[in-house]
């Protein structure tokens, strides 16, 4: 589904990611954790396209295609879904709106029929109930004023209308009460499938303790320096990051 | 990504009423002095109280001097430059039934989305189409005189209605009133009268389609609307201009008159031909618009969205003279390319309780520059007057400009006026995230812009609000750096 090889990535003219490989097969789930700074939110843009992330070397091919050729939108078309670390407000621009355009843009690049107002309604009230966001928040403007996890459960709800092949959270469990927490979890669970692959960007346990991954990375200064199953979480938890990077260190 | 080039695609992209008709006319060499106005009033076969009109206003304009204090650079207009009267032979006399019109004009009109046989017509729209300096054509009047409403050209209106002529024309905008106006008294060509009796609900959308097309030609209409008491009248302007590399003078006056009771709601969409990427050509609006409550409990509400012209100078005004009268100014002004804008409006508040609300909504895009430039005024009189004004503006790449001119003088303690304005821009966050939900960067624009200016589309009447809507889609179509 997704291969991620020799990928370097510059900032400003800094080099954030340093030569990173990952390989995400159909319907598995994988979680990233590393410490602050450690290029996580990068990788998560890089991924989806956005402006400003120059790739100097290495590749990313998703389906059989060379994804950093892609615009932002044909990605989304083509199933990567980013659900942001901080979502961006979008004044003035009524939610449900938003969610009907941005669903239909994606069915038209997928050579879909767009869906009518009704049939959207009737979707869009199913989604929601699966994210548990009050129909309220459907008639205000996209995250204006919006609480951190009401953003949060917002761009869940998005991912679940636009169906994607890959979702990429990145810390989404921030900033979420434990209710919301187990909300969030319990929809992405339901969208759990063998076709659809989720990379979770996450700082704590606690997420995982709900989505159980496949794969277990760190991320480190730009590259993933310790792959492993989920207990990998459990020890990281239990005594963070100095270990590992020492390891590595004196390796 | 979203680069420089696709600016440059935007900036040159289409404007689509940019073609020209091939009509012979009628057009007067370019200059102006009183022969030219004598000839515009013989033509027009006027009585001899307009042209002695026509004249004093000349006379006045020649001691007069161009205005410069809007935030706008304007390149000296030669007045002796311009052609003072343009047009389409076949028109002769004025309008008369669609049948003897031109079938070129009634294909302009289709061309640009008007037409003009009633049976193909938006349903409850009557249009008087201005091409030039004549109306060619004035639809479903028969209806509308069914109700007692006329709705005619200003130049049959000199015939046929001399005394409410002579009654309301220049009594709210003075020929002695400012440069442009001035000018236009004394040469206005044509535009569209109207007048709604005592207690009548005019029963359809009133138009007003203006077309220039002759090159080095001025436009300079007239418009005049009177709403007696209790009477009701919802009347809509539309504007295009063929693609010329000279700069055009369109400096047209509309009077409003409500009477007690009456509610005037006039709404216009701006698309004159906003000149080329290099900021060559297009046209110069300058444009007195002005409504009189006159009557207690009178209405009037200016619902603007001006998209074209290289160079927009207006301030659609209300003077709230009845008590508890309300004047209303919706605006969204976008500009992009080189356009300028200096728009925005006075609110004269005489009358006690007198209410007046601004909404006005500035786009600047590419090297655009938009100014708001609004008066509210609270007169000794006006007790317990009110004012809102909200006054936001919304930047689209960083190379553009927006400004605000409010100025408030208020001689009632008891008066109140609140002012608010914001400056937004659109991010490049706003627009990743679009985009990564899938949508196409000109439909995330179009959808933010949409967004912003909401409040004022739904002023419009529904199928202009809708036209409107897709304008600003056209206009704005890759507008961002
Ligand atoms: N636009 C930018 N300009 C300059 N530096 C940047 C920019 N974006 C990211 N960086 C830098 O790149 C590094 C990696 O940032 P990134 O946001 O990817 O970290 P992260 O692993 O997601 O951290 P966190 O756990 O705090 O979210 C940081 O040092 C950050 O300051
Ligand atoms: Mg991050």
């Amino acid at each position: 589904m997704l291969s991620i090889k020799n990928l370097h990535v510059n900032v400003e003219g800094k080099e954030i990611l340093r030569g990173l490989n990952l390989e995400i097969g159909k319907g598995e789930v994988h979680a990233i954790m590393g410490p602050n700074g450690s290029g996580k939110s990068t990788l998560s843009y890089v991924l989806a396209g956005r402006d400003g992330y120059e790739v100097t070397e290495g590749e990313v091919i998703f389906e059989g295609k060379n994804l950093l050729e892609m615009e932002p939108e044909e990605r989304a078309w083509a199933g990567v879904f980013l659900a942001m670390q901080y979502p961006v407000e979008l004044p003035g621009v009524n939610n449900m709106t938003f969610l009907r355009e941005a669903l239909n843009a994606v069915r038209k690049g997928r050579g879909e029929e767009e869906l009518d107002a009704v049939a959207f309604m009737k979707l869009i009230r199913e989604k929601a109930e699966l994210v548990k966001l009050p129909e309220k928040l459907l008639k205000r403007s996209v995250n204006a004023g919006f609480s951190g996890g009401e953003k949060k459960r917002n761009e869940i709800l998005q991912m679940a209308l636009l169906e994607p092949k890959l979702a990429i959270l990145d810390e989404t469990d921030s900033g979420l009460d434990i209710d919301a927490l187990r909300v969030v979890a319990e929809g992405v669970n339901s969208l759990r499938s063998p076709e659809r692959s989720f990379l979770v960007i996450t700082h704590y346990q606690r997420l995982l303790d709900y989505i159980e991954p496949d794969h277990v990375h760190v991320l480190a200064h730009g590259q993933i320096i310790r792959s492993g199953d989920k207990s990998l979480a459990l020890e990281l938890e239990e005594k963070g990051y100095g270990w590992i990077l020492e390891e590595e260190a004196a390796a | 990504m979203s680069t420089q080039r696709e600016l440059d695609d935007l900036v040159k992209a289409g404007y689509e009423a940019g073609f020209v008709t091939e009509v012979e006319s009628d057009t007067l060499p370019p200059g102006l002095n009183e022969d030219t106005i004598r000839f515009i009033s013989a033509k027009k076969k006027e009585p001899e109280w307009m042209l002695e009109y026509r004249l004093k206003a000349y006379r006045h304009w020649l001691t007069m001097e161009e205005p410069d204090w809007a935030h706008l650079k304007i390149d000296p207009i030669d007045y002796q430059a311009i052609s003072y009267y343009s047009a389409p032979k076949k028109a002769g006399e004025g309008p008369k039934s669609l049948d003897e019109v031109d079938p070129e004009l009634i294909e302009t009109y289709n061309k640009l989305g008007i037409p003009l046989e009633e049976q193909k017509a938006l349903a409850g729209v009557a249009v008087d189409a201005v091409f030039d300096s004549v109306s060619v054509a004035t639809t479903f009047r028969e209806e509308l005189a069914k109700a007692g409403v006329i709705f005619c050209s200003i130049s049959e209106a000199v015939h046929e209605y001399p005394e409410l002529v002579k009654k309301y024309l220049g009594s709210v905008v003075p020929h002695t009133d400012n440069f442009f106006a001035c000018l236009n008294a004394a040469v206005f060509s044509d535009g569209t009268f109207v007048y709604v009796p005592e207690g009548v609900r005019c029963p359809m959308e009133l138009s007003t389609y203006f077309r220039i097309n002759e090159a080095k030609t001025g436009q300079f209409e007239r418009t005049l609307i009177i709403a007696d008491k209790c009477a009701y009248v919802s009347y809509l302007e539309g504007c295009t201009a063929p693609m010329r590399d000279e700069n055009q003078l369109h400096a047209a006056v509309v009077e409003l008159i409500a009477l007690e009771d009456a509610k005037i709601k006039y709404s216009t969409v701006q698309n004159w031909y906003p000149g080329d990427e290099n900021g060559v050509g297009g046209i110069y609006n300058f444009v007195t618009k002005r409504g009189d409550c006159r009557g207690d409990r009178s209405h009037i509400s200016w619902t603007q969205v001006e998209t074209g012209s290289a160079i927009t100078w207006k301030y659609p005004s209300c003077i709230l003279q009845g008590d508890d009268s309300v004047g209303e100014f919706y605006s969204v002004a976008v500009t992009r390319g080189w356009q300028q804008a200096d728009t925005g409006t006075k609110m004269y508040h005489f009358g006690r309780n007198t209410r007046s609300t601004i909404v006005s909504k500035g786009i600047s895009a590419a090297h655009g520059q938009n100014a708001y430039r609004g008066l509210v005024r609270m007169g000794p009189k006006a007790e317990n007057a009110r004012n809102h004004t909200q006054c936001d503006s919304l930047l689209i790449g960083d190379q553009c400009g927006a400004h605000t001119f409010p100025y408030i003088e208020v001689r009632n303690p008891t008066a109140k006026v609140e002012h608010e304005a914001t400056t937004s821009k659109i991010s490049e966050d706003q627009l990743f995230y679009c985009r990564q939900r899938g949508l196409k960067e000109e439909d995330a624009v179009s959808m933010i812009v949409n967004g912003f200016c909401k409040e004022v589309f739904n002023e419009l009447p529904m199928e202009f609000a809708v036209e409107a809507r897709k304008l600003l889609n056209i206009t704005l179509e890759g507008a961002v750096g």
